[in-house]
């Protein structure tokens, strides 16, 4: 590998709850090895918030529940040469998308808000409004998985998927050698 | 209003009686009930399956099968109006808005006072009329939004179904009230079927000839049937007659469910004698001694006219005991009216619904020569076969074999419909090609053509010179013309939808597949789709194909297959590309449109006019 320039890594988390990005920090020492192949680009982990130059690998935390998710999940999939879903969220719309489950009403987004900021058992809005700052982004009609969105090349299942998983994943990745998983290394229960 | 219906009605005890209390003829008591309540209810169900020896849910597993058999009160008049794609271009959409308008209710409903129901319904065989409707046990054709609102008071005054076809209806003869409903269609008559036809010279030729040799002239001629399968009909004939069994069935399959399929209606009204003439040529040859004609619920405006042909034939000695006074010749038919199942124009569904049962196709083999109708030996021959049968008795093998092309003899009927100025029956000699055809028709305009219905192919201006043979284009009958104003991806859909309906549900990949088929085609009808549905809808079309318990299933993924073969440029300019690996059938104005109105404001990202 010497000479070779390292290969750079961006992240981010849309709709997801940052889990799996601690899973990705729970690599402990692994990590320092990982650092000797590769850089991070942007990403939480460095808090850059824009891409300084194109990446190999963008490693993609959460679905998408508003138009800020899709337009930042567009601009990786502009900007990353191999796109990997990270973690339930991302595969499937994980937790965030339970709210897609209110479809017998006619209008689910609403009936999602109210419940969620005004008429919820368990909500203080003394407001009694439902929040709209002009700098909030608009909410999707429902949770979308990241490939229903844009093209997504790999998948690490998991809620979160373990810090081991992600690096070896993301190892043989990196080398070319990545075709699929052990079917034991995911299994869960 | 109907009388509150009770388990122990009498005039459903009778109807059982005369039907013998037999559970084979559940259909027949079951259309009965239809007939008489308007509905089949929860009492009635009870009350049948007491008398014929069945579970309750036996009994309600074959009503809720056929769409002609109602679980819920009908009124006493049920309006359907044709839904198939030629009626939709033909005016469907305007016909039926002035049916709601003036009934006051919606499509699947009953008016207030129990007076009139509205349905839609698949393709009744009258393409060539479109557009069409049953009212009841007649048909109404050539709607219009005027005609349409005649019909519509007239029930609502109280006037019978059948006044609305004739002043006269009730002197009229049966034949004389079907040619008053329907226009016969002959365009073109042919030297087999539709032009003159000597009166019985078939049979008392085969009655001079022994059950062996009539089978060999059927098999020398050439003949395959003539529903579309078009296995040599000579051959099942003689598989049937040489299974030893006591008992043998012949069955005329007039079942013409293929949407643009209407040439058996014809043949059936025109042709009758020529017909049952043939069923009885065939009873000799296998040694059968009963038939059944079964006829598909939509025709149930020509069964009068077919029980006084049967009456008639049995009163001049043609059926019944000793044939023409040959002793031991015995053969009869009766009438099997179908309740609205496409499926039951598959032979083994078909056998299935004579039996009482719900039309579900049977595992094959055993076929149906061998072990058919209540495990006998049964021939089951479409009606345009049986009446080319009787023709080869009479003119002789070499006359019909020399007629049409290698492998395709004789003629055929077509029935065209869709965009031509001269639809109708055309009987033509097989091998003539598509476009000579489509000259007969005028369809000059014609871009597309469905020939075989749904379940054949589905070319383009490009195959016009292909022939009409069993080994080029192969069809049933069904010559469907559209021109380049229609949308060929609407079309595919609608035939989609069509199968997702008649599916009989008994195995998941047609059941199941088809629906998702007809996901995939909306999808690329509303822009969504690129070059991977491609790849899905050939995908998933083999193995529907591949895994299908019956013919349905094989052939429903045909429209697709054949558009996406013959049609490619279709699927091509609204195939999105996605190169930038976005997904085209992910739409951000679609998906945040909510929030917009929620929130009352736009997108700082994806509404670019905002900051001007």
């Amino acid at each position: 590998m010497t000479g070779a320039r390292k290969l750079r890594i961006a992240t981010v988390s849309l709709a997801g709850c940052f889990g799996c990005h601690m899973a990705l920090l729970d690599m402990d020492e692994l990590l320092i090895g990982l650092m000797e192949k590769v850089e991070f680009d942007r990403s939480p982990l460095t808090d850059m918030k824009t891409f300084t130059r194109r990446a190999d690998v963008g490693i993609i935390e959460g679905g998408c529940c508003n138009e800020e998710n899709v337009h930042v999940l567009q601009d990786f999939r502009r900007n990353c040469d191999v796109l990997v879903a990270l973690g339930q969220c991302a595969i499937m719309g994980g937790l965030p998308a339970m709210r897609n489950a209110i479809m017998h009403s006619d209008d689910p987004l609403r009936e999602c808000l109210e419940e969620a900021y005004i008429s919820g058992p368990y909500i203080r809005n003394t407001t009694h409004h439902v929040p709209n700052d002009p700098v909030l982004p608009l909410v999707l009609d429902r949770v979308y998985a990241s490939s229903e969105v844009v093209r997504i090349d790999h998948q690490i299942p998991g809620c979160a998927p373990s810090g081991r998983l992600i690096h070896d994943t993301l190892v043989s990745l990196l080398a070319g050698r990545f075709h699929g998983f052990d079917p034991h290394s995911i299994r869960f229960d | 209003m109907l009388d509150h219906p009770r388990e122990d009605d009498p005039v459903i005890t009778a109807i059982c009686r005369d039907l013998g209390n037999d559970r084979h003829r559940l259909l027949d008591i079951l259309l009965a009930i239809q007939r008489k309540d308007r509905w089949i209810s929860p009492q009635a169900l009870t009350h049948v399956a007491r008398l014929v020896g069945l579970t309750r849910i036996q009994v309600e597993g074959v009503a809720s099968f056929y769409s002609f058999l109602s679980l819920e009160p009908k009124g006493r008049v049920t309006i359907r109006l044709c839904d198939d794609i030629i009626d939709r271009h033909a005016g469907f959409a305007a016909v039926l808005r002035v049916f709601e308008e003036e009934l006051g209710i919606g499509l699947g409903q009953t008016s207030g006072d129990g007076a009139v129901s509205l349905d839609a319904t698949p393709c009744i065989g009258l393409c060539d009329q479109a557009p069409a409707a049953m009212v009841n046990d007649v048909v109404l054709t050539r709607l219009t939004p005027e005609r349409a609102r005649e019909v519509a008071r007239a029930l609502k005054a109280g006037q019978r179904p059948e006044d609305l076809i004739h002043p006269d209806f009730d002197r009229l003869t049966p034949l004389e009230r079907a040619r008053a409903a329907v226009e016969t269609g002959i365009r073109q008559a042919g030297a087999v079927l539709l032009g003159p036809v000597p009166a019985e010279a078939g049979l008392r030729r085969a009655m001079g000839m022994e059950p062996e040799q009539v089978i060999d002239t059927v098999i020398a001629s050439g003949l395959r049937g003539c529903g579309g399968a078009g296995f040599t009909s000579g051959q099942k004939w003689r598989f049937a007659a040489v299974t030893p069994a006591d008992r043998r069935f012949v069955i005329c399959n007039a079942d013409e469910g293929e949407p643009g399929t209407f040439k058996d209606r014809v043949l059936l009204t025109e042709r009758a004698d020529l017909v049952i003439e043939g069923m009885t040529i065939a009873a000799r040859a296998i040694g059968a001694r009963e038939g059944i004609l079964y006829l598909r619920g939509e025709y149930v405006y020509l069964r009068d006219h077919l029980e006084a042909v049967l009456a008639a034939r049995r009163n001049a000695g043609l059926l019944g005991h000793d044939i023409l006074g040959q002793a031991g010749f015995d053969f009869d038919l009766r009438l099997q009216l179908g309740a609205g199942a496409y499926i039951c124009g598959e032979e083994g569904a078909l056998i299935s619904s004579c039996e009482g049962l719900p039309g579900e196709p049977k595992t094959r083999p055993p076929f149906p020569v061998t072990r058919g109708y209540l495990g006998f030996p049964t021939v089951v021959n479409n009606v345009e076969t049986f009446a080319h049968a009787a023709r080869i008795l009479d003119k002789g093998a070499g006359w019909f074999h020399a007629m049409g092309t290698h492998g395709s003899h004789g003629t055929k009927l077509f029935s065209i419909s869709g965009d031509c100025t001269r639809p109708g029956v055309y009987e033509l000699p097989y091998g003539l090609e598509l476009r000579e055809l489509l000259a007969l028709a005028g369809a000059e305009d014609a871009a597309a053509v469905q020939v075989g219905g749904p379940s054949g192919t589905m070319v383009g201006r490009d195959s016009f010179h292909r022939r009409l043979t069993f080994d080029d284009l192969a069809t049933g009958g069904a010559v469907i013309v559209f021109s380049g104003a229609r949308n060929i991806l609407e079309i595919v859909e609608y035939y989609l939808s069509f199968f997702v309906h008649e599916s009989c549900g008994y195995c998941t990949p047609c059941r199941v597949g088809n629906v998702f088929l007809q996901k995939a085609i909306q999808k690329f009808r509303k822009g969504h789709a690129d070059a991977s549905d491609i790849a899905y809808l050939r995908d998933l079309s083999a193995t529907i194909i591949e895994t299908s318990r019956c013919g349905l299933g094989m052939t429903s993924p045909n429209p697709v297959l054949s558009t996406l073969a013959n049609f490619p440029l279709v699927y091509g300019a609204v195939t999105r590309s996605t190169e930038d690996g976005m997904q085209a059938s992910f739409d951000i104005q679609s998906a945040i449109d909510r929030a917009r109105g929620i929130a009352k404001r736009r997108s700082h990202i994806y509404d670019r006019d905002f900051s001007a």
